[in-house]
């Protein structure tokens, strides 16, 4: 696979929601007063009459959109992922996860890039957090293509769902003829040394990285997945049968997230070596995406060299 | 209000009647339970009765009718009040009151609207029945139907910060198909302490509920929630308010109809004894045992 350059997942968010609600009625877009940033905005030109503002209060924005949901909206809430996650995680699990309502959250800016905002907004516990929750669907999407097409499919899911976008892209991976599959993983690249699992715009840096280490004889056998919950529990199985050595990758704490869930499946289904890679136990801080990926460890080299110093170990 | 003695209906009289035997099903369901609460539904029946025997456009045997007047008991804490009423008004066997917070029910300690028909938003979690109530009424304005969404909220649930979260988008949108009921009955679960720690404070005193919702720009109504008259013409009058949202302070008393239950607020979600409880029966006219 090559990477070529692409539109940030965001973008593709706005204007994939507001095609969407050209042929479908039942869509609306609720804004926490980031639409700007969100590009909540592009649905908000094409449809300003299913566009509601709800202000800087996402308790009342993810309890509004619930109840937009039981008399026939599909709601998409759109704000930060610390914001709609964290801040206003009870009007989530109470009145959209308990009751099984079709609202879709959408957590921008997640992960550990997030444009210069520092702790407070990087938002990289969010799978964990959201993956845990009963009726919770779980999708990090690791380009535009990918993005264009999990929405739809998480529209006809009749249920609630978290979708991960992350600010910027990475670069597109797939091109026209992929197909999304909500549940399902994607082998992106075949190898027969180790099998590496990521989610996300990290997808892309992790390709990188394997291709760095083919160039030292490390075969990687790289499997995307973008939908954490439900997990492709046949497809990680399988994945981890072809090399029987597992390591995990991800823009993302490795306690709960990815990682997380790869190692509970295998412990239950096919026990093999799992090591995780991606963010420590910690927070973030504020700095250009290039300083934040290399001081965290998850730019394409640092990841290249976690996967070697885990085989390395093994 | 005229509008509302000309819907069909049970008269004041006999309302006054349904809500007496709506409290001795309170009571019984919460002695068999030996759980939940009895002071917040105590105080909420009334308005309750008055909702769906003569207010609510309703059908009870069809629950999901998609044109149906909604109610949101935004204080989830004072389900067997609501559930009394469904059961009265035929959602489902009275009888089924008496599984109130057991395994399996639909019962349930909050109401789920997942399970329990006539249930139309899940909530328990305090201010978060009123945010999925805006949702309705924003919905419903943007589907073009033209039910109405009554909401009822407690006094103490004001204290969260997400109710004035709300208030202010409700009020943003114009929401003159929302209405609030704040069963202001003066105490909640534990509250401050007033001149000893056996007297505990009303959450909000005098006028600072008017104060509060008018500030957010709510047209607001005040009532004896008690008075069925009184209910049936305030509750019409904030329905017939079509230019913005309508909250009504409906004063009530905390355990209303048992004597030694009213004003304590350590009757927010006591379990009456034996004796306990054949006075309750007794003070609600109750001499044979079930209602």
């Amino acid at each position: 696979m090559t990477i070529t350059p692409g539109k940030s997942l965001r973008v593709a968010f706005g204007e994939t929601v507001a095609e969407l609600g050209d042929s479908d009625p039942r869509i609306v877009v609720l804004d926490g007063d980031l639409g700007s940033s969100t590009r909540a905005d592009i649905f908000e030109a094409a449809h300003p009459d299913r566009f509601f503002q709800m202000g800087i209060a996402e308790q009342n924005l993810l309890g509004v959109a619930a109840g937009m949901a039981t008399v026939g909206f599909v709601p998409f809430v759109s704000t930060f992922a610390c914001f709609a996650v964290a801040r206003a995680l009870d009007s989530i699990r109470v009145l959209i996860a308990q009751p099984k309502l079709s609202v879709k959250i959408t957590g921008g800016y997640a992960g550990l890039l997030a444009g210069m905002t520092g702790k407070t907004h990087l938002m990289f516990d969010d799978l964990a957090i959201m993956r845990v929750m009963a009726n919770m669907v779980t999708v990090a999407p690791a380009d535009e293509v990918e993005a264009r097409q999990a929405i739809p499919a998480i529209v006809a899911h009749d249920g609630p769902v978290y979708l991960r976008l992350n600010r910027e892209s990475a670069g597109n991976l797939f091109d026209d003829s992929y197909r999304f599959e909500l549940g399902k993983s994607v082998v992106v690249r075949e190898g027969g040394d180790v099998t590496v699992f990521s989610t996300g715009t990290h997808t892309v840096r992790v390709l990188e990285a394997a291709e760095i280490l083919a160039a030292e004889g490390i075969e990687v056998h790289h499997v995307h997945v973008p939908t954490l919950k439900p997990l492709d529990e046949e497809g990680i199985v399988e994945a981890a049968r072809r090399t029987g050595f597992v390591v995990t990758s991800e823009e993302h704490t490795i306690i709960g997230g990815l990682g997380g869930a790869i190692a509970e499946t295998l412990a239950d289904r096919h026990p093999v070596p799992v090591k995780r890679h991606g963010l420590a136990d910690t927070f973030g801080e504020s700095g250009p995406d290039d300083a934040l990926l290399e001081k965290y460890g998850i730019s394409a080299e640092k990841t290249a060299a976690a996967i070697r110093t885990l085989i390395a170990d093994r | 209000m005229s509008s509302d003695t000309s819907l069909a209906g049970p008269g004041v009289a006999e309302l006054e009647e349904l809500a007496r035997r709506a409290r001795v099903h309170i009571v019984q369901s919460i002695a068999t339970a030996h759980g939940g609460h009895l002071g917040g539904p105590l105080s909420a029946i009334d308005m309750l009765i008055a909702l769906y025997f003569r207010i609510l456009r309703i059908r009870p045997e069809e629950p999901d009718w998609p044109d149906r007047d909604r109610f949101v008991l935004s204080k989830g804490h004072s389900s067997i009040a609501l559930y009394t009423a469904l059961a009265m008004r035929g959602y489902f066997p009275v009888d089924e009151l008496s599984t109130f917070d057991a395994v399996d029910s639909r019962m349930q300690g909050h109401p789920d609207m997942s399970i329990t028909p006539g249930v139309d938003m899940s909530s328990g979690s305090l201010g978060l029945g009123f945010s999925g109530a805006i949702g309705i009424a924003l919905g419903a304005r943007a589907a073009g139907k033209d039910f109405t969404t009554y909401v009822m909220l407690g006094d103490g649930e004001c204290n969260e910060g997400v109710v004035w979260e709300g208030a202010h988008v409700a009020e943003r949108y114009a929401l003159g198909n929302l209405v609030a009921i704040v069963d202001h009955n003066k105490l909640q679960q534990f509250g401050w302490h007033g001149e000893d720690v056996q007297h505990r404070l009303p959450p909000y005193t005098g006028s600072q509920l008017v104060d509060r919702w008018t500030a957010f720009g709510w047209k607001v109504f005040e009532m004896d929630g008690h008075d069925m008259a009184d209910v049936l013409a305030t509750v019409g009058a904030a329905r017939d308010h079509t230019a913005g949202p309508a909250a009504i302070i409906a004063h009530t008393v905390k355990g209303k109809g048992v004597s030694y239950m009213e004003n304590d607020y350590k009757w927010h979600s006591r379990v009456p004894t034996a004796e306990e409880f054949e006075i309750a029966m007794r003070e609600l006219g109750e001499t044979g045992g079930a209602a």
